[in-house]
């Protein structure tokens, strides 16, 4: 009972608004030969939320891992409430009230909420441990700032939102008065966002300082008082959001002018994928699909949009063959598929952008270039009588990574030292030199900054001049709405009919993903359709 | 017909469940060791060589005049010591765990006959010991079947069914015992919580062997009461597939031990029934051909701790 009443007292303590309470003074890290943060100098003031804005690889998430004891820097301090913090030491960081919600959760799956929370919360080398003073703090919290979640339930359970929740519970579980949060809106649906930007709203009243790190200016204008921008890991700018325009934000962020991809009006060619009501069964921890049809035609881009976890990522699989359809046909350019295999779906020009480009796209510790032929490694030029073709697969590397200007690094370095977008280059590299005749790009732009996420975009709309049919799974809706020639819904295994990207908006999508029925949004389309 | 009914009256013999018990007593150390050690994420296969030291310390410190728990606490104590070289070698070090593990069996082995050599020069047979007597627990020991099964054991095996309960409430009620999963699922969460892993992962390690080591120790101090080279015979490999069996849980690992010690059992009564009529070998082979089915019908399902078998750097990109 006596660590709740002191969680409440440091909670509710407010302090006076201008106090700083944390001060980086020049911090410096150099990885090898890159720079990752120079001279970085910032403060937090006391009941502030500060967006830390720039494109991936900025530095961001250097300094924050700086901040909260992951990296040493090379040079600069840290204060934090005016009293020096020693560094390398997650520890001394929690103990003086920082606390980090990570861009990739520090959870563990198999372990109960309340489990995960309560680690490291009491002295190491006790003999019991006070769960049930654990469990009703962890209510009491979950109750003041609206993160409601089962404390017994097992984190693999949890949805991704949820998955967030137990992240900030945890960091208010310890006390901590200032919080990291980065990248907190990469994993979440546009109305989990609006929940997740309440439950901001509650910490800041509740006394804590937020430094919110992202990419999305939208959100930075939102959200924050006051906005650093970092570029190649300087501090380029810091201003008052109020006095920022989104423009000069993007100018600074990215120190240079970004032009959306241009889109082209063209006309649909034949089909080239119809998939007539196929049904996969939940196995595997896939997600099920119940009767899903669609058809898509070359020279067009369909997406598909929705929340994880409805069957998108089934669809995926089935288009690159590693799950077959219980019933119902897939039919490749008009011919009915029967054998499901990844061989004979790359044979039949498909090309792949998996999902997650890490466990699905490339292998880390193999080279750029045996990575750039991990998907036609059979193929004469590469291989014959069973030896490999070095020079041709060099070549071929080379020729990728000067093309789809794949940076930092050359093709018989290890792909895992290359940042995201880069990777993604690799891949689409790889995918469009194969000259797929549909490609699958599931979540193309995912943790892709500004800069590279345009750039994949770009790439696609020419696949599709190219006469390509693509299908486009995302979760970001305005990726979907900006090269999207047709834009279906999945929820609970279920595809929507597609609708035309000129007549859905973004709150439209957002309520078929949550599975509101459709009847009431085409009826709104019949209005449109009437007005128009 | 006869022997038709002879088969099932095995299980009504009390001499079958007392051997069982005895049977399934250094198996529940071994795993349980083992146990410990995965579930911090660290695979242990130094657990047949750890197993042989135990064997052989806890023996020799008795023959040289040591208590009989003073040679059980100086066994554990070895087995630390190596528990803690494996420990060094994969977690500050991340070494591969496979090869580690291996090679500190191969050592530990090697080591014993080496150190036995020295010390008994010119013995041909080794010598025996005054081992652990059976303890009586009076009153309870009178329950017929399950009283004499149960109750009438070495002090080892009792100390075998504390040891399971305080690991379980180790693991599932205590601070440490939380670090010891969390390291084992998530390391990375661990240190953003201000759990150091590599001393988290080391003592579990040096705990783990040390259960490994009096698991060995048994089969001198109390089933043999002499060490014979090769006498640990795969045991160790046998808790390895335990722990799988028992889903990295100390309950099922009591479980699972007692199973395969009651198959081993049976197995050895059953090929007195029979005679010659059937190779001994086939009922030789019977306890693993079983243990690999149960393995199979088990394992579909489990959940290996996530961390299992990788090296955790501190800041590693």
């Amino acid at each position: 009972m006596n660590v709740v009443k002191r969680s409440e007292i440091d909670i509710s303590e407010k302090k006076p608004a201008s106090e700083v309470v944390l001060r980086l003074r020049g911090i410096t890290k150099v990885f090898g030969s890159l720079v990752a943060n120079n001279d970085i100098s910032l403060e937090l003031k006391s009941g502030e939320v500060l967006a830390l804005l720039g494109e991936n690889g900025a530095g961001k998430t250097t300094l924050m891992n700086i901040l909260f004891g992951h990296y040493i820097a090379d040079s600069g301090s840290i204060e934090v409430f005016g009293r020096p913090i020693q560094q390398g030491s997650p520890h001394a960081a929690i103990e003086l009230g920082i606390g980090m919600v990570h861009q990739h959760f520090t959870l563990a799956d198999n372990l109960s909420v309340l489990d995960n929370v309560m680690l490291g919360t009491e002295p190491l080398w006790w003999f019991s441990s006070n769960r049930r003073a654990g469990r009703l703090k962890l209510e009491q919290l979950g109750e003041r700032f609206g993160l409601r979640v089962k404390p017994n339930a097992r984190v693999a359970e949890l949805s991704i939102g949820e998955r967030q929740r137990v992240e900030i519970l945890k960091a208010l579980y310890r006390n901590a008065q200032i919080l990291i949060l980065d990248e907190p809106t990469a994993v979440l649906t546009p109305q989990e966002t609006d929940t997740f930007f309440e439950t901001l709203k509650k910490l800041v009243s509740g006394g804590l300082s937020l430094i919110f790190i992202s990419h999305k200016m939208q959100e930075v204008l939102a959200i924050s008082d006051r906005v650093a921008v970092l570029n190649e890991g300087r501090l380029v700018s810091e201003l008052k959001t109020a006095d920022a325009s989104e423009t000069e934000l993007a100018q600074s962020m990215i120190g240079r002018s970004i032009e959306l991809p241009e889109r082209k009006t063209l006309k649909a060619g034949k089909p080239i994928l119809k998939l007539k009501s196929i049904t996969v069964m939940p196995e595997d921890g896939r997600s099920a699909l119940s009767s899903v049809s669609l058809d898509i035609c070359a020279r067009e881009i369909v997406g598909i949009a929705g929340v994880s976890g409805n069957g998108q990522s089934t669809i995926a699989d089935l288009i690159t063959g590693l799950v077959e359809p219980r019933s119902g046909t897939l039919e490749l350019h008009g011919e009915v598929v029967n054998n499901f295999s990844p061989r004979n779906m790359l044979q039949k020009k498909v090309g792949r952008i998996p999902e997650d480009r890490h466990s699905q796209g490339l292998i880390g510790d193999m080279t750029l270039a045996e990575n750039s032929i991990s998907e036609c490694y059979q193929d004469p030029q590469f291989s014959s009588y069973g030896w490999q073709n070095k020079l041709n697969c060099q070549s071929f590397a080379e020729n990728i990574v000067s093309k789809f200007d794949v940076r930092g690094y050359s093709p018989n370095s290890p792909v895992r030292l290359l940042s995201g977008g880069n990777m993604q280059k690799l891949i689409l590299g790889r995918v469009l030199s194969g000259n797929p005749q549909l490609i699958l790009a599931n979540q193309p732009g995912r943790g892709l900054d500004v800069g590279a996420a345009a750039y994949v975009h770009e790439q696609l709309l020419a696949a599709r001049e190219n006469g390509a049919a693509i299908l486009l799974i995302s979760e970001d809706l305005e990726e979907l709405l900006q090269i999207a020639d047709r834009i279906a819904v999945i929820h609970r295994g279920r595809l929507s009919e597609s609708y035309p990207r000129e007549s859905i908006s973004i709150s439209q999508l957002g309520l078929l993903m949550t599975g509101q029925q459709k009847k009431s949004i085409t009826n709104n389309h019949a209005i449109e359709a009437d007005a128009s | 017909m006869e022997t038709s009914i002879a088969w099932l009256e095995i299980f009504l013999n009390a001499s079958f469940w007392v051997a069982s018990v005895r049977i399934a007593t250094p198996l529940i150390f071994g795993t349980l060791g083992e146990v410990i050690c995965e579930r911090a994420g660290v695979l242990n296969l130094g657990i047949e060589g750890i197993m042989t030291i135990g064997a052989m310390a806890g023996w020799m410190a008795v023959y040289q005049g040591a208590g009989l728990w003073s040679g059980l606490f100086f066994a554990a104590a070895c087995g630390g010591i190596f528990g803690l070289l494996h420990a060094m070698l994969t977690v500050p070090l991340g070494l591969s765990q496979h090869v580690t593990g291996i090679g500190i069996t191969l050592l530990a082995t090697s080591l014993t006959s080496y150190v036995y050599r020295l010390i008994l020069p010119e013995v041909n047979s080794p010598p025996r010991i005054q081992a652990f007597e059976p303890l009586e627990i009076p009153g309870l020991s009178s329950i017929p079947l399950i009283g004499e099964a149960l109750f009438n054991q070495s002090p080892l095996t009792y100390f075998a069914f504390i040891s399971v309960v305080v690991v379980s409430y180790v693991l599932y009620r205590t601070p440490f015992g939380l670090a010891i999963q969390m390291v084992g699922e998530n390391p990375a969460a661990a240190e953003a919580q201000g759990v150091d892993v590599t001393v988290i992962r080391t003592v579990a390690v040096v705990c783990g062997s040390a259960f490994m080591a009096v698991g060995g120790a048994f089969l001198t101090m109390s089933a043999f009461n002499a060490f014979f080279f090769n006498m640990i015979n795969g045991r160790g490999w046998i808790c390895i597939a335990l722990v799988v069996f028992a889903s990295w849980r100390p309950g099922k690992a009591l479980l699972g031990a007692f199973l395969f010690a009651a198959f081993d059992a049976y197995q050895m009564r059953l090929q007195q029934l029979v005679g010659t009529e059937i190779p001994y070998q086939i009922f030789l082979m019977m306890p693993y051909v079983l243990s690999i089915l149960a393995l199979i019908v088990m394992s579909r399902r489990v959940g290996y701790p996530q961390a299992l078998m990788i090296p955790y750097r501190k800041g590693e990109r």
